[in-house]
């Protein structure tokens, strides 16, 4: 019973993980209908950013996750300007193609030796790392709990920017249509273009606490498991549904840790087991509504 | 007229060059991790094997036939990964025509290239592929580094015999025939000295796992007294990172894979008193290892760590072959390297009938950040 309960405490940790970057991509899915792969390397960049605003200047922890942030936000707007606009009015293949690339450049191009560099990386403790053992059995960490902490306030505040403010209000209608929302006197660009610095802003939050947690960076193709677990996560839950990409997160987590836990040959493989048949049965995933039928 | 002298002009200089660039320098191959989770290691082959290299051409290169000709090395990169560890082998041996390959690095690579090397009769010797398969692929293949079965042996002999410790856990990547090998020898030979396997774990790839919360909650329920980690430096570091903060506060030790400053980097403190059979030691006193050490340092600016004399010592084995072949063909230089006795910087090496190497292994501890040598283990 313990074991079975600390494990559970250890599929929390690794389901808020994927719950963090899941977040990003369902929020820019749900207005864009983009799925923006490049989304795992922007999160790279972030946790690369506060690596070294980090260790060079020492930097309080604050500001680096302002720098952190600001940074992903400002390469999420730029990308999406220069890559994804232009394709806008293009078939949705095209846009997906080019968010491939755009991912497979940023991959290639941090990892040349002048700009990031391939090698394994220590990430500094930004703050004084804490164990707590309760009721001397479960152990979980201070870093846990920030995590769990930035995950529902997160998901609240997205929740209440799409759903009760201005802004939110016209990211809503330009994802339900777009030619009908700049009728409406709405500047589709620029709300795109907002969506994409609170997506980015995300993945470069994210990508700190990812930082923190695991302490080490591998290479600048960090990003792509870590990436493709929290994609299957938003999917799971039903992609474009901010709460439905926590609630896949939590699932594909904590499955994750108990498939190791039973058999640690089939872990890894679990996600996408659970992928499949989620899909089978729910094909909009499992908080997901049927797309609108447009006339 | 004048168009055919131009042309005929043309086609006699470049006969000219042609000639000119005797006595042809010839290339050999070096096949490592360049980039990727283990650069280090890679970026470590290349550096030793150069300093092997630099030493035949310094003293004006080796006799084939009535020649002098100069070694050069080629590069190239495996990111790790077997199938581009292919590609490089099959670009090396048809494009660049090398007349043998040092490399591969990791186990996985070294199987992925062995049996294209051997299809084509270029003699190949791994600097650092403990997996026994590795030179069972055929008589091509050769390594300069002892066997997973050894190194697996000598760290249950040390957690068993001299730590005095009974029960044990593993816990490696099930991706890697390294970490494989290893584990199934520690285990094999821990049984065999009495000790119990409470836990034998695995995960999926180091290169894209960084979670081991829920394999290490297992293993520590099954109370070890030592965690034997067969992984690569960084993996190793985070699963120690991850096991001290679950509380399991046991001892722990690995294979060669550990030998990497970013261990300490990575792990910090949670790595302090582990131990791991390596190959080398700088600290050895003898004169091959001192003076690799200086040369090492005065090209580099650093220490050598194992990967870089490995591969000083398979380039050395090799080049040495050759000369005493005075052939570039692939059987003379195979026949030359089975009949090799050299001291290098790794001990004593001449090749069984498997064309694996006879030697003997260290083990060296993390004391306050540094690695430390223990003792010697003998075959």
């Amino acid at each position: 019973m313990e074991y079975l309960i600390q494990q559970l405490i250890n599929g929390i940790q690794l389901g808020t993980v994927y719950a963090l970057i899941a977040l990003g991509y369902t929020m820019v899915y749900g207005i864009v209908r983009l799925i923006n792969f490049a989304h795992a390397d922007i999160f790279m960049v972030g946790v690369y950013t506060a690596l070294f605003t980090a260790t060079a200047y020492q930097t309080p922890f604050l500001l680096v996750i302002i720098i952190s942030m600001s940074v992903c936000a400002v390469l999420g707007v730029v990308i999406e300007k220069l890559a994804y606009r232009p394709l806008r009015h293009k078939p949705k293949l095209s846009a997906l193609i080019t968010a491939l690339g755009v991912s497979l450049f940023l991959e290639n191009f941090c990892a040349l030796p002048f700009v990031f560099g391939p090698d394994y990386r220590s990430f500094p403790e930004l703050i004084p790392f804490k164990k707590y053992v309760i009721w001397e059995r479960f152990t979980i960490t201070n870093i846990f709990l920030i995590n769990l902490l930035v995950v529902s306030v997160l998901l609240s505040g997205l929740f209440y920017l799409v759903h009760y403010t201005m802004i939110g209000r016209k990211m809503r209608a330009v994802a339900y249509d777009k030619v009908t929302a700049s009728l409406m006197g709405i500047d589709v660009d620029r709300t795109i273009s907002f969506t994409f610095l609170v997506g980015t802003a995300l993945a470069g939050a994210s990508g700190i606490l990812y930082g923190m947690t695991y302490t080490s960076i591998q290479s600048p193709y960090m990003g792509i498991w870590p990436g493709w677990k929290a994609f299957i996560a938003a999917v799971i839950g039903g992609i474009g549904n901010l709460p439905g990409a926590v609630v896949g997160a939590y699932l594909m987590g904590i499955s994750e840790v108990y498939a190791n836990a039973f058999n640690s040959d089939l872990g890894f493989g679990i996600a996408f087991a659970i992928l499949i048949v989620v899909l089978i049965f729910k094909p909009t995933g499992l908080l997901g509504k049927k797309p609108h039928e447009k006339v | 007229m004048k168009k055919f002298l131009v042309i005929l002009s043309v086609f006699c200089v470049i006969l000219g060059i042609g000639c000119s660039r005797k006595p042809k320098d010839i290339n050999i191959g070096g096949i490592f991790p360049i980039t990727g989770g283990s650069a280090t290691f890679g970026k470590s082959s290349k550096e030793g094997m150069q300093i092997a290299v630099d030493e035949f051409n310094e003293r004006g290169g080796i006799s084939i036939g009535s020649k002098k000709v100069l070694i050069n090395p080629i590069y190239d990169d495996t990111a790790g990964q077997p199938e581009q560890a292919a590609n490089s082998a099959r670009k090396l041996i048809d494009q660049n025509r090398v007349v043998a390959i040092v490399g591969a690095v990791m186990s996985k690579n070294s199987l992925a290239i062995a049996p294209i090397c051997q299809s084509k009769g270029v003699v190949m010797i791994s600097p650092a592929s403990t997996n026994p398969e590795v030179t069972k692929k055929g008589d091509y293949i050769f390594r300069v580094c002892f066997l997973d079965s050894f190194q697996g042996i000598v760290m249950a002999r040390y957690a068993y015999n001299d730590l005095k410790l009974a029960k044990a856990a593993v816990l490696y990547d099930n991706a890697n025939d390294y970490n494989k090998g290893l584990a199934q020898f520690f285990e094999e030979e821990y049984k065999r000295l009495g000790g119990e396997i409470v836990a034998s774990e695995a995960f999926t790839d180091e290169e894209k796992t960084v979670d081991f919360k829920a394999q290490l909650t297992t293993i520590k329920a099954a109370k070890p007294e030592f965690l034997y980690l067969p992984n690569y430096y960084a993996a190793s570091a985070l699963i120690m990172k991850q096991a001290r903060e679950l509380g399991l506060d046991v001892p722990a030790g690995g294979g060669d894979g550990w030998d990497s400053p970013k261990l300490v980097e990575i792990g910090g403190k949670a790595v302090e008193g582990g131990a791991f059979s390596n190959h080398f030691s700088k600290d050895d006193p003898s004169p091959e290892v001192q003076g690799f050490v200086k040369k090492y340092r005065d090209k580099y600016g650093k220490d050598p760590d194992a990967l870089a004399s490995l591969a000083y010592d398979a380039a050395h084995v090799l080049i040495s072959a050759i000369e005493k072949a005075r052939s570039l063909k692939g059987s003379d230089i195979r026949d030359a390297l089975k009949a090799t006795q050299l001291k290098g910087t790794t001990g004593n090496i001449s090749f069984d009938q498997d064309r694996n190497p006879i030697k003997s292994a260290v083990i060296l501890q993390i004391k306050d950040g540094r690695q430390q040598y223990i003792t010697t283990v003998n075959p």
